[in-house]
């Protein structure tokens, strides 16, 4: 066990270092860089301190330098002018546009982000697995074609459009207050039974239309297995010897039906990560969303790569978890018989 | 049944063998076994009523693109400076009990003061009845053919707002009609790049093995563990600024398509790995085939149903893509009309509010992409016919 968990991380860190380099190559695609757009904004004006100061910052970043010495700066593993200090000593760079560190600006949005992902694949479970049992054990009934008939809305709604509107019904009948994750009065408030109070109401609408595309697929994969499992000799046999219904069906064909399910992780949680960001963009969430497109756009070229990385790394360490998880729940893979 | 006829069958039976001389080849047609396996294909789908059903639909929808510009009742850009932010106007077909065929009441704008939002209200005093095959705004026929034809065009002196206006006093639904084009169109494009990249990364997979599958795979699980969107919008905020409509288009479509291979790719690696131990292969390699006659004569025409059935699975996802990039403003951009680009302009909560019609980009996006997923269902259960 211990060294399939050995293994899979391994793997798992040479990925990302791979994932490093795609990222570093996608933001230095643009020409030009922050810097350099403002030091010409600078030169026009004839603010001769400001250009110094930013040309300060492109010798200590070494933007002056080759791409790919750039990029073994940016995840230390080449000494910069202040020594090895990149994403693998936890040094993540700097912000240019708000002149910070990015640490100090992403601050909380990485574990709101991580919050919101976390509880849409809770959602998404919690929802996808019972609908998934009705509709296999209920099939071609009324039911059954409602739950499919939801699922398949839910996989063709563009969720933005979705969360937009959800956002204006949650507000008009359920008198939830519109956008951010709490209440504007609580932003720079300590942490409280009232702000946290605020939180979950505020994660309601984002949690609903993230999940829902993930939940449309889940139920109908899940629905997949378990009308197979139910469909074999050992079902029969259990129902025929009188086993209760209930534990006839949970006990044997549904735990067979989970192991797709689990491996399935892996698939669902690259879309809801990109679900989040879409979301948060539209309804102005304070994650990593808002922060990566605001990058983008203005080519803060440290900001955008810590959060696309941070992005990949969030799937990367979901992916592992669901692996793991399979491992524990088949003993067919811990075995290695397969 | 009459007499005759029932002595001949006895007089057969007491034979058992028929004297007819006998043809192996009769019969036989229409017969499963000896059914090509594309009509067998065909024959299994045709039993999956939805995925005909939305197989009719997307033709339909995909016939409008060549026609836009007639069949739109305005031109793309023709603003009505007088008409902003007007609700859909009904079509009706009886004024006062009488049947006039299809006419619409005009509208009288007027500015309400306390709100400082225009009221438009039908006047039903004068029906104004609708041309057809008219001369409208003028309009280049795909960029080439210049003409001034429309299907439906507004009454003289009057508007045809089927779906209401915008704020700039634009008719959504002929930017609706435009924008179909473009949407539609960047779906199959995608698809085309991502497909040729699947066919390409997944044939040299599975059919060379070992170093190369192993590189291949990394590469496709790299490319999958990443989220879509964000390398979405960072691929486009890459695009230059100064480019022209089209080319952005065109790197929007390589950018949808370029994330989307993966899956394919996976799918052929799985066949190929499967139908290489096959004996008809290890005959085409004695034989001399080279490994790209091998691949592209032998092995691909084995698996291309599944491959089409997982690509038109793949094209919702691109429309949808293409949808959220151009909401976000990071797609398709003004004047190109797309769905996304007119979602856009209904980002805010005004619209949802005072405007709902500008929403009306959304169906066709529900419509198409259901579509394309039925479609998509129904040919996968179809694509293995021996099953």
């Amino acid at each position: 066990m211990i060294a399939v968990i050995l293994r899979r991380i391994l793997t798992m860190a040479a990925t990302l270092l791979v994932i490093s380099a795609l990222v570093f190559v996608i933001i230095k695609l643009p020409p030009g860089d922050y810097l350099t757009n403002q030091i010409m904004e600078l030169r026009a004006t004839g603010d001769a301190s400001s250009v110094a100061k930013a040309e300060l910052l492109i010798r200590q970043y070494g933007l002056d330098r080759p791409v790919w010495q750039q990029y073994l700066m940016w995840i230390g593993l080449m000494p910069g002018a202040a020594g090895f200090s990149g994403l693998l000593q936890g040094d993540w760079g700097w912000s240019f546009e708000y002149d910070k560190p990015v640490a100090d600006v992403v601050g909380d949005a990485l574990w709101l982000t991580l919050l919101i992902n976390l509880t849409a694949v809770v959602f998404v479970h919690l929802v996808a697995i019972p609908a998934a049992i009705y509709s296999a054990t209920h099939r071609n009934t009324f039911g059954d074609a409602v739950v499919t008939l939801l699922g398949y809305v839910g996989l063709a709604v563009p969720g933005f459009l979705l969360a937009l509107i959800l956002l204006f019904y949650a507000n008009r009948w359920f008198g939830l207050s519109i956008g951010g994750l709490y209440d504007s009065a609580l932003t720079n408030q300590p942490w409280t039974w009232e702000k946290i109070r605020s939180l979950l109401g505020h994660l309601i609408v984002p949690t609903l239309v993230i999940g829902l595309g993930g939940t449309a697929a889940m139920i109908r994969r899940m629905r997949a297995n378990l009308l197979d499992e139910l469909a074999k000799p050992y079902t029969v046999t259990a129902r025929a010897k009188g086993l209760p219904p209930l534990k006839a069906l949970l006990k044997y064909p549904f735990r067979m039906s989970l192991n797709p399910f689990v491996a399935d992780i892996g698939n669902l949680l690259p879309h809801l990560v990109s679900g989040s960001v879409l979301v948060s963009l539209v309804l102005s969430l304070p994650t990593v969303g808002p922060l990566l497109l605001e990058a983008l756009r203005s080519q803060d070229q440290f900001m955008a790569g810590f959060i696309l990385m941070f992005v990949a790394a969030l799937t990367l360490v979901g992916m592992l978890i669901s692996d793991l998880t399979l491992v524990w729940l088949d003993p067919r893979i811990r075995m290695g018989l397969r | 049944m009459n007499g005759a006829a029932m002595t001949d069958a006895l007089s057969a039976e007491s034979h058992f063998i028929d004297p007819a001389p006998f043809e192996p080849e009769a019969g036989a047609e229409g017969r499963a076994e000896s059914a090509s396996a594309w009509r067998l294909i065909l024959r299994k789908f045709l039993r999956h009523r939805l995925a005909v059903a939305s197989a009719v639909i997307l033709l339909a929808l995909y016939a409008i693109v060549p026609f836009v510009e007639q069949l739109a009742p305005y031109g793309q850009a023709r603003r009505n400076g007088d008409f902003l932010y007007a609700p859909p106007q009904g079509v009706h077909l009886f004024h006062e009990g009488r049947f006039v065929g299809p006419f619409v009441y005009p509208y009288r704008a007027h500015l309400d003061l306390d709100t400082f939002r225009r009221d438009y209200r039908a006047d039903t005093a004068a029906p104004q009845p609708l041309r057809f095959l008219c001369r409208g705004d003028g309009y280049a026929w795909l960029g080439l053919i210049p003409s001034d034809l429309h299907v439906v065009c507004p009454p003289e002196n009057g508007t045809l707002f089927l779906l209401g206006t915008d704020k700039l006093g634009r008719d959504l639904f002929s930017r609706l009609i435009y924008g179909a084009r473009i949407s539609l169109t960047i779906g199959l494009v995608g698809v085309a790049i991502s497909f040729a990249l699947g066919l390409f990364f997944g044939g040299i997979a599975g059919y060379f093995g070992g170093i190369v599958d192993a590189g291949v795979q990394r590469l496709i699980e790299v490319v999958r563990s990443l989220p879509e969107l964000p390398l979405w919008l960072a691929l486009s905020a890459a695009l230059p600024p100064n480019w022209s409509p089209l080319l952005i288009f065109f790197g929007i479509t390589v950018i949808l398509g370029l994330l989307d291979w993966p899956g394919l790719a996976r799918a052929v690696r799985g066949k190929l790995l499967a139908l290489r131990e096959e004996d008809f292969v290890q005959a085409a390699e004695l034989m001399g085939a080279s490994p790209a006659r091998v691949i592209g004569r032998h092995l691909i025409p084995n698996f291309m149903s599944h491959l089409i059935a997982s690509a038109t699975l793949s094209i919702p996802t691109m429309i949808l893509g293409e949808t959220a990039l151009s909401f976000l403003g990071l797609g398709l951009r003004p004047p190109v009309t797309s769905w996304g680009v007119l979602l856009n302009e209904a980002q805010n909560l005004a619209a949802v509010q005072l405007y709902p019609w500008l929403l009306a980009p959304v169906l066709p996006v529900l419509v198409t992409v259901l579509a394309f997923n039925f479609l998509g269902d129904g040919l996968r259960d179809a694509a293995d016919p021996y099953h």
